[in-house]
């Protein structure tokens, strides 16, 4: 079962914006607020050269790397259009306005 | 299954004697009289009359009446005895024993009984939980001053009403004629809406950058705010409330901004909660809502919920259909029909203040979904369908929602579009009629005469005649025959008919803004002075954006063009710029920043140096290097050491240097007259002075500057975006200089006397730059597409300008400077969007 974490609210997060969150153990995760008012997360790292995805422009569903301008779709974690790799995502929901992040399986296992 | 057999057991049978034991049906009590426990009973009496005796409790005063016309009641267009449901004569037929004014205040599980606030006990067989919801009362000060009401049943209805009467009294303030409503979602807007035509003046708070953002997307929220605007009430957006003050009702309200607005009322319409606090005293599995199965059934066989007080598979519903399709599987489940609620899949299809809104399914895009989008500005008309895997997910409609049930029907059943796709956002007469299923068949088979431009009434034989004469691309026929040349909403049939008309032949007309328009970055500029835009989504409504929040390349220039048309009026989208002018530093390889304090035109003194040395030294940053602009920047600072790194150079006099910003970068001089054996003029006095008049500007792309004191040229002012070249005689100044991939020397604009004349011969050049070169253009590539004489011409006299040309464009630019020349890193230091540099809350794993 997975075990969710509360991370903060919805409002803690720019619109069209992101904050990181430090999870003990963990890379960097991003956690992303979209124009329309929903959450995703990935780690924060561009598939490309690392670039932290957080500082990006986040339209639609895509974040542009702020480093080299690749769009990384936010449900997937995949480059769009002609760049290939993949950023791993990280299970998040909102219940009411309070933002909840799912603890990585491994974690759970050593916990 | 074990606990209730528990119960059962532990019953203490003495209660059980309060029913009469001549009753032979079972008691069903219902805990609220609204529309969900009423319609519950109303399915169960269709299915089995006979089968259960039932007793109704209510909280309020009335028979059960529809809620969601409480609107059309403050409205007054309809009294409460319209909106009523079920009279007291349906009450009676059917032997329903129905108490008002007596809330259930606690349930006795184990004894199976209700106790209403009054004392009265009540033994039930079967309970049903039909609270409903409450409003969400946000805890602000003042939140419980006389005044301060919500919007959910007829007494605040009448409170309302009472409000409004006494604000037209004779002698009333105009604060007592004047509401608040915090809440800018459905309830909130019908309140605002009742009020206004109440003849009360109402300004609209919401917490949100958008209206009703749970039901419409950005495009829609903003065409419906400007259409209540132009009703008479104020909507303050991304507005948060800080208090409700008054000393003993009522004042006004005060936001986190310090914007205070006087009111005698206050209609708190934030959101509603399921009531749950009786379900959950009483110990019963509560969730957001009370937890359910597919028959309603709570965490106890014998008590059931129904309607938004439930939660059903992770879900709460706040709509009327849903609550139907519960109370059809809760009637199915009482009398062993077994069919089972499912979920439901909803549609909201509302006027708001006459104004017509549609919304259903997902329409928050995603992964695998495409965006179906059409704009019409004329009409005030917006449409988006979403698609994904060939069928229709959801569905945004503003203005037209004529096919907004054809669009949920085809969700709900899970169509195949593919084979109508393309004509799928008519809606229904086009996508199902018999023009055929190529939109371009469609257009070759309109007749001559049918209109293709409604703004410009231009016929299809005219548009074809204009491409038969030589136009050859969008461009062209705009110039000849003006179709498409206003709101651009019929470009793509003009294109359609290009491409019929000209085969193959089809020119590409000049490079779109990006993707998401068919306009070009002069276009933009043009229609935002024209039409007067005054923000993101209204460009992009006004102009048919095909996305619904643009992309990274368009965001940003809209940001820039905005800002440039108006100075001191525009706020600036912070979500809208690139990363370093967003930070205000220079993101390296590594996510970690550069920073490089301003020093006016290359001059520093100790007192500098040694707080440039003391932040190097406290935030242990690896790197300290010399630029090439003359600066210091010291690289390796993490984003949340920023704004001390900030406040540390602020405190030694040192302001932003802008080395991260399309804006001016630096000012770099030579020495000069002062000290140099070969200087003519001060070239660091001036250098100083134009930094000073030039920093803090935002431009198309970064400008660089300098001022060399003689030909020798050591400032390199020749490969600047501006260089002055001090001579004997006066100043020559150069423009259009690169030093990048493509190295290109200045050009000779003029030259001049004094130093006077040479800063305000920047100034204007500097503006005209702003004013006419696209988003990302440096001056070089600038000057060579427009060619060095129409700068001339636009500045000179003696090309051609009027005589005041210089004055006017420098005024601009001043006028400009006047909203800009606030120092980012001060306000950054000061705490400002501390979340930009704030990680959230670390989480630590706790062992065990």
């Amino acid at each position: 079962m997975t075990q969710w974490i509360e991370i903060g609210i919805l409002t803690d997060i720019p619109l069209r914006g992101a904050r990181t969150v430090q999870i003990e153990g963990q890379k960097e995760i991003a956690v992303f607020r979209t124009g329309d008012g929903e959450v995703f997360a990935l780690v924060n790292e561009c598939p490309h050269k690392k670039g932290p995805l957080s500082q990006g422009i986040v339209h639609g569903h895509s974040v542009a790397c702020p480093l080299h301008n690749w769009n990384i779709a936010l449900r997937t974690g995949e480059a769009q259009g002609e760049d290939k790799g993949c950023t791993p995502t990280i299970a998040v929901k909102l219940e009411g306005d309070r933002v909840l992040l799912a603890l990585p399986e491994r974690v759970e296992e050593a916990a | 299954m074990e606990f209730q057999d528990g119960i059962d057991a532990s019953a203490d049978y003495e209660d059980r004697l309060i029913v009469p034991s001549t009753d032979v049906s079972e008691h069903l009590v219902v805990v609220g009289n609204g529309m969900a426990g009423c319609r519950a009973v109303e399915e169960l009496l269709a299915r089995d009359a006979g089968r259960y005796r039932v007793t109704i409790f209510g909280a309020e005063p009335h028979v059960n009446y529809n809620r969601i016309m409480l609107s059309p009641v403050l409205a007054g267009e309809k009294t409460f005895d319209e909106i009523v449901i079920n009279s007291r004569e349906w009450y009676d037929e059917n032997d329903i024993d129905l108490i008002t004014a007596d809330p259930v205040t606690a349930i006795d599980r184990a004894a199976k009984t209700v106790t209403s606030k009054s004392g009265r006990k009540v033994h039930y067989d079967r309970l049903l939980i039909a609270t409903g919801s409450d409003p969400f009362i946000i805890p602000v000060p003042g939140k419980d001053l006389p005044g301060v009401i919500s919007f959910r049943d007829m007494k605040d209805v009448d409170t309302m009403l009472a409000a409004a009467e006494a604000g037209k009294a004779d002698g009333a303030s105009e604060a007592a004629a004047s509401a608040v409503v915090i809440g800018g979602g459905l309830l909130g807007l019908e309140a605002a809406h009742g009020l206004t035509l109440r003849g009360m003046k109402v300004t609209v708070i919401h917490l949100m950058p958008t209206l009703m953002e749970r039901q419409l997307d950005e495009a829609a929220g903003y065409l419906l705010k400007t259409a209540l605007e132009g009703r008479g009430q104020t909507i303050l957006t991304g507005a948060d409330t800080a208090e409700i003050y008054g000393q003993d009702k009522v004042e006004g309200v005060r936001l986190k901004d310090g914007r205070e607005i006087p009111a005698r009322l206050v209609v708190m319409a934030v959101g509603i909660r399921p009531s749950v606090a009786l379900a959950r005293e009483a110990g019963l599995e509560v969730g957001r809502g009370i937890k359910v199965d597919d028959h309603m059934v709570t965490s106890d066989p014998a008590v059931l919920a129904v309607g938004e007080c439930v939660e059903h598979d992770g879900n709460v519903y706040g709509l009327v259909a849903p609550l139907w399709d519960m109370c059809r599987s809760l009637a199915d489940g009482l009398t062993d029909r077994h069919t089972g609620y499912k979920g439901s899949v909803t549609s909201t299809k509302l006027k708001v203040a006459g104004l017509d809104v549609f919304s259903a399914g997902d329409f928050s895009g995603g992964e695998g979904c495409e965006d179906i989008v059409l704009r019409d500005a004329a009409r005030g008309v917006y449409k988006r369908v979403v698609v994904k895997e060939d069928k229709v997910v959801g569905a945004v409609l503003y203005g037209d929602t004529a096919d907004g049930g054809w669009y949920f029907d085809l969700l709900k059943k899970g169509e195949d579009v593919s084979e109508i796709r393309d004509l799928l956002i008519f809606g229904q007469a086009f996508a199902a009629g018999g023009a055929g299923l190529d939109p371009k068949a469609a257009v070759a088979a309109l007749p001559a005469d049918a209109e293709i431009c409604g703004c410009n009434g231009v016929s299809k034989g005219q548009v074809v005649a204009s491409i038969e004469g030589g136009a050859c691309n969008l461009d062209a026929v705009r110039a000849t025959c003006k179709a498409s040349a206003s709101c651009g909403s019929c470009t793509g049939l003009v294109e359609t008919l290009l491409a019929l008309t000209l085969g193959e032949e089809v020119q590409n007309g000049p490079k779109t803004l990006c993707k998401c328009t068919s306009f070009t970055h002069d276009d933009v500029r043009r229609e935002i002075v024209a039409q007067g835009m005054k923000s993101i989504p209204e460009v992009m409504q006004q102009l048919h954006w095909s996305t619904p929040d643009g992309c990274s390349s368009c965001r940003p220039a809209l940001n820039y063009y905005l800002l440039c048309a108006l100075p001191g009026e525009y706020v600036d989208d912070q979500a809208s710029r690139f990363v370093n002018e967003r930070m205000h530093a220079n993101i390296q390889k590594d996510g970690t920043y550069s920073v490089v304090p301003r020093m006016w035109g290359g001059l520093t003194n100790p007192k500098e140096l040694r707080a440039i040395a003391d932040v190097v030294e406290k935030f242990n940053a690896p790197m300290v290097k010399v630029t090439g602009g003359q600066r210091l920047d010291i690289f390796g600072i993490r984003k949340e050491d920023l704004p001390a790194v900030w406040a540390d150079l602020n405190a030694a006099g040192m302001v932003s240097g802008h080395a991260y910003g399309k804006s001016l970068r630096t000012v770099k001089t030579c020495v000069g007259s002062e000290w140099c054996r070969f200087g003519t003029q001060d070239s660091t006095g001036l250098g100083v002075q134009i930094e000073r008049m030039t920093w803090g500007s935002w431009m198309p792309h970064k400008f660089k500057i300098a001022v060399s004191g003689c030909p020798r040229n050591c400032a390199e002012a020749t490969i600047k975006d501006f260089g002055v070249v001090c001579v004997d005689s006066g100043y020559e100044l150069h423009v259009g200089g690169n030093g990048g991939i493509h190295v290109r020397a200045t050009d000779l604009l003029c030259k001049v006397a004094t130093e006077q004349e040479a800063m305000e011969v920047c100034a204007a050049f500097i503006q005209l730059y702003r004013e006419e070169a696209r988003y990302l253009e440096r001056t070089a590539p600038w000057i060579e597409r427009v060619g060095l004489d129409y700068v001339k011409g636009k500045l000179l006299e003696s090309h051609g300008a009027p005589a005041d040309a210089i004055a006017t464009y420098a005024a601009r630019f001043h006028f400009s400077q006047s909203f800009s020349q606030e120092d980012p890193w001060a306000e950054r230091a000061s705490g400002e969007r501390a979340d930009l540099h704030q990680h959230l809350e670390p989480i630590a794993i706790a062992a065990e």
